[in-house]
């Protein structure tokens, strides 16, 4: 067994003092001098045409600097999915829910911004609204884009198997049907960003996000700018969980308003306008039919599904695609159908939110697969185990598991939480039920068609050796990537984490696709370890030089170096470094160990600043099928849970008094931040 | 118009001229810059911009700066000494209790408030204290940990 000196420890955070003292710097914490504070108009309405804008009174307004509409901003459209561009900065012909941006103010304070916007005055004609799924896919009902006939804006339809004639040889068929409401992320810090242009066409962006990269190429398509123009910084974040992973108006409007007065613009969302703005959890409607034989083997899955996205595509066009292909698995499931529907409505538009499209539909199969458990009579767990995928199985929709420990994890939840003796076996009031969480580790493909690294990463070495600089465009929103980072570049230079320092979430320092499918740690995590075996294999190839020994007698750990077959004289080395060093005092000397400081200075001066480089991308992965790129990953996390709830039987509330969580994440790097991971989605669901 | 206000921040004495209409979180992040203060909604529901005024945790997003007048007001920013973290925010580092760190200055001033007036409380004593301050990240397991330990501490 490898033994590790840093990873797979419960290391403290690297940025946790900076948030236990206040010290931590959010977006909406910068100031720079002579900023501009700016308020974006939302329409009022949820379905209407704008006939006019009159913006000149809020322009005539002392103290406001700018005021922009589509006129300003032009017409190009955006959106997350290139097959989904159908979002404006500005709305130019109409509006399409209650917050669509309409215009935006910059001025000298916030009170003469939103002053200003009560100023603008735009003339609607108001149009008939959507505001329910069934409303939306009515024959004849308005259509929130002309171009989507019963505002079905994406529908998908995959056959894998032959379900009919599956659901024919099975001994129980269920169907049931399932919807859930829509749910916002309700992370603690509001949007906020701050734009910055300067007199050489630069344009820096600091905002809240989770994905510097694609808020970065949003930015220069819509604002037509070079992307070597345009920086996007990411200050710290307080939470995200996905409606914080694309671009948003208010970033290109702040961005806009810097370049056409010159100053520096900051904005940020009040709670209300997070809520308006939304691209949270869609509501799904899964009707769902499954299949078993008698000894609970599952044949068939029929998923229909029916997705309320809201006024813009966002994310959706991924997540109508995740609510059917991540039901591939953890089971061994032959025959899979799904049938699917993005409907669009006049509401604040949907998108990805922890889980992404997979939380709904494996919340409803879960509980479908306990009701035909109880048909068959048999137990919960056992119709699991039977029916669960192992280490090297493909799914039906090629969906490859290279390792999978979804057993280990039933098992431990059955046992831990005593499933055993109280299925069945409660006082009246109480039960115990459990379900299987399955899901990628990072998406198999970026989100725009590229064959774009999804990430790189550098390591800088101090020139004096002391630390290492590890910088990466990564984004650190809470969930304690930085700290995974920093733990993988020492442990696999062999240096202690505290000669580690981390930069990240700027796009300055190298592509990132940012924090979202659950993907930071696999791929920036690659990314880092090669980049680190890249520092490691320059210093050590100096040194053996220097030394005159072959580099695998060579090794670093701890950050001194290690002679695998006895002693060699490196006296002439340490005498070297001494020399650089005149008038220091705590040097290594004599017989001392030789260390990781030494050998590095001593390879800056046989080649220059070192620096190590590291890349990631996933193997190509995936079938041919249309969308067989959405649910492909290089590795799947799975969990299971059993939780015991107690009943008012008078009034019917739930209460859940004890939660068992077993979760397998591979190799956990930090195991405070695993637990602390598991804890949160079990808090948030 | 503006109104003459004092206010004694963290050991230190302000004297300020604000609006009526200001709030004091506004005047924490804004005209003294102590933005360890956070503001996460402004309506009193998420706490992470409780601060302690004169010993009891607020929301200063629900205070206005003139009602402040007068009083002592500890934010996150004076907390730890010259000898370094309050056990508290070394206990929240140690713990694993901060993740993005948005809610924690407003969690740690509301445990300590809570510790100053109870140094043994009770799991549910704990989680009733914190229950203004919303946390979104954690599942709030770690920081009850946190609390519990540092009251762990002091019974030895």
């Amino acid at each position: 067994m490898i033994e590790y000196s840093v990873v797979n420890t419960r290391a403290p955070r690297v940025d946790a003092p900076d948030k236990a003292t206040g010290r931590a710097v959010y977006a909406d914490d910068i100031r720079l001098p002579g900023m501009l504070y700016g308020a974006i108009l939302h329409s009022p309405l949820s379905h209407a045409k704008i006939l006019h804008i009159d913006t000149s009174s809020a322009k005539r307004m002392p103290g406001v600097k700018s005021v922009v509409t589509s006129q300003d901003a032009g017409l190009v459209k955006y959106g997350v999915s290139p097959a989904r561009y159908d979002e404006l900065l500005f709305c130019h012909d109409k509006v399409r829910y209650v917050g669509d941006e309409v215009a935006a103010v910059a001025a000298v304070d916030l009170e003469t911004a939103m002053e200003a916007l009560s100023l603008i005055k735009v003339d609607y004609e108001e149009l008939p609204a959507v505001l329910s799924l069934e409303e939306a896919i009515a024959e004849g009902a308005p259509l929130v884009h002309d171009e989507y006939e019963r505002n079905i804006g994406a529908h998908v339809h995959q056959e894998f198997g032959d379900v009919e004639a599956a659901l024919a040889g099975c001994d129980v068929v269920r169907t049931d049907t399932f919807r859930n409401k829509r749910q916002d992320g309700a992370f603690i810090e509001p949007q906020a960003c701050i734009a910055e242009f300067d007199p050489n066409g630069n344009l820096t962006l600091r905002s809240a996000t989770q994905s510097p990269h694609y808020v970065q190429r949003t930015i220069a398509m819509v604002l037509g700018l070079s992307i070597g123009k345009v920086r996007v910084v990411k200050p710290y974040v307080g939470g995200g969980f996905g409606p914080k992973a694309a671009a948003n108006a208010m970033e290109m409007a702040a961005c806009l308003m810097s370049m056409k007065t010159g100053k520096p613009v900051k904005m940020g969302f009040t709670r209300e306008e997070v809520f308006l703005h939304s691209r949270a959890r869609h509501q799904f409607v899964h009707t769902l039919t499954t299949g078993v034989k008698k000894d609970g083997t599952l044949l068939a899955l029929k998923n229909e599904c029916y997705l309320e996205g809201g006024a813009y595509s966002s994310f959706g066009i991924a997540t109508i695609y995740y609510a059917g292909s991540l039901l591939g698995g953890p089971y061994r499931l032959q025959n899979m159908k799904y049938d699917a529907y993005r409907v669009y409505t006049n509401k604040p538009a949907c998108g990805a939110q922890r889980g992404h499209g997979g939380v709904i539909a494996r919340a409803a199969w879960e509980q479908q697969l306990d009701r035909i458990a109880e048909e068959i009579g048999m137990d919960p767990v056992e119709l699991r185990l039977k029916n669960m995928m192992e280490a090297g199985d493909v799914s039906c929709n090629d969906l490859k598991m290279n390792s999978l420990g979804m057993r280990e994890c039933i098992e431990a939840v059955r046992d831990g939480s005593g499933w055993i003796e109280k299925k069945g076996k409660l006082p009246e009031g109480r039960g115990i039920g459990m379900a299987c969480g399955f899901f990628v580790s990072g998406a198999g493909y970026p989100i725009y068609r590229s064959e774009t690294y999804h990430a790189t990463v550098s390591i800088h070495v101090n020139e004096d050796g002391g630390t290492v600089h590890v910088y990466t465009a990564s984004a650190e929103i809470g969930q304690g990537s930085d700290t995974t980072f920093a733990m993988i570049a020492a442990e696999t230079i062999g240096i202690p984490l505290d000669s580690v320092r981390i930069s990240s979430g700027d796009t300055d320092f190298g592509i990132d696709l940012g924090a979202y499918s659950s993907r930071q740690t696999l791929m920036t995590g690659h990314a880092t370890k090669e980049a680190a075996v890249d520092v490691r294999r320059q210093i050590l190839g100096v040194l053996a030089r220097e030394l005159k020994v072959d580099i695998s007698e060579l090794d670093i750990k701890d950050g001194l170096i290690v002679f695998k077959h006895g002693r060699v004289d490196y006296s002439h080395v340490r005498t070297r470094y001494a020399k650089e060093h005149r008038g220091w005092t705590g040097l290594a000397k004599g017989r001392d160990p030789l260390t990781f400081q030494e050998a590095a200075r001593i390879a800056y001066l046989a080649r220059g600043t070192i620096i190590g480089r590291g890349k990631y991308k996933p193997a190509e992965l995936g079938g041919s099928h249309k969308g067989a790129a959405v649910g492909t990953s290089p590795a799947y996390g799975c969990s299971a849970q059993v939780v015991e709830v107690s009943v008012d039987m008078e009034t019917g509330k739930i209460t859940v008094e004890k939660m068992t969580d077993a979760h397998d994440c591979g190799f956990a790097i930090n195991r405070t931040s695993v637990e602390g991971q598991m804890q949160g989605s079990l808090s948030m669901g | 118009m503006k109104t003459l206000i004092t206010l004694k921040v963290n050991g230190r004495e302000w004297e300020l001229a604000v609006e009526p209409n200001r709030t004091l979180v506004d005047v924490l992040r804004h005209d003294l810059q102590l933005t360890g203060t956070k503001r996460g909604c402004d309506l009193g529901e998420c706490g992470s911009c409780t601060v302690v005024l004169n010993g009891k945790p607020v929301n200063s997003c629900l205070v206005l700066a003139v009602q402040a007048n007068g009083a002592e007001i500890l934010t996150i920013e004076g907390l730890a000494g010259p000898g370094g973290l309050h056990p508290l925010q070394q206990a929240f580092v140690e713990k694993g209790s901060i993740q993005c760190g948005f809610c924690t200055p407003g969690m740690i001033l509301s445990a300590t408030s809570l510790l100053e007036k109870n140094p043994n409380p009770t799991e549910t004593e704990i989680r009733t204290a914190l229950s203004g301050n919303l946390c979104r990240c954690t599942g709030y397991q770690k920081i009850v940990e946190a609390v519990q330990s540092v009251n762990k501490k002091e019974e030895r």
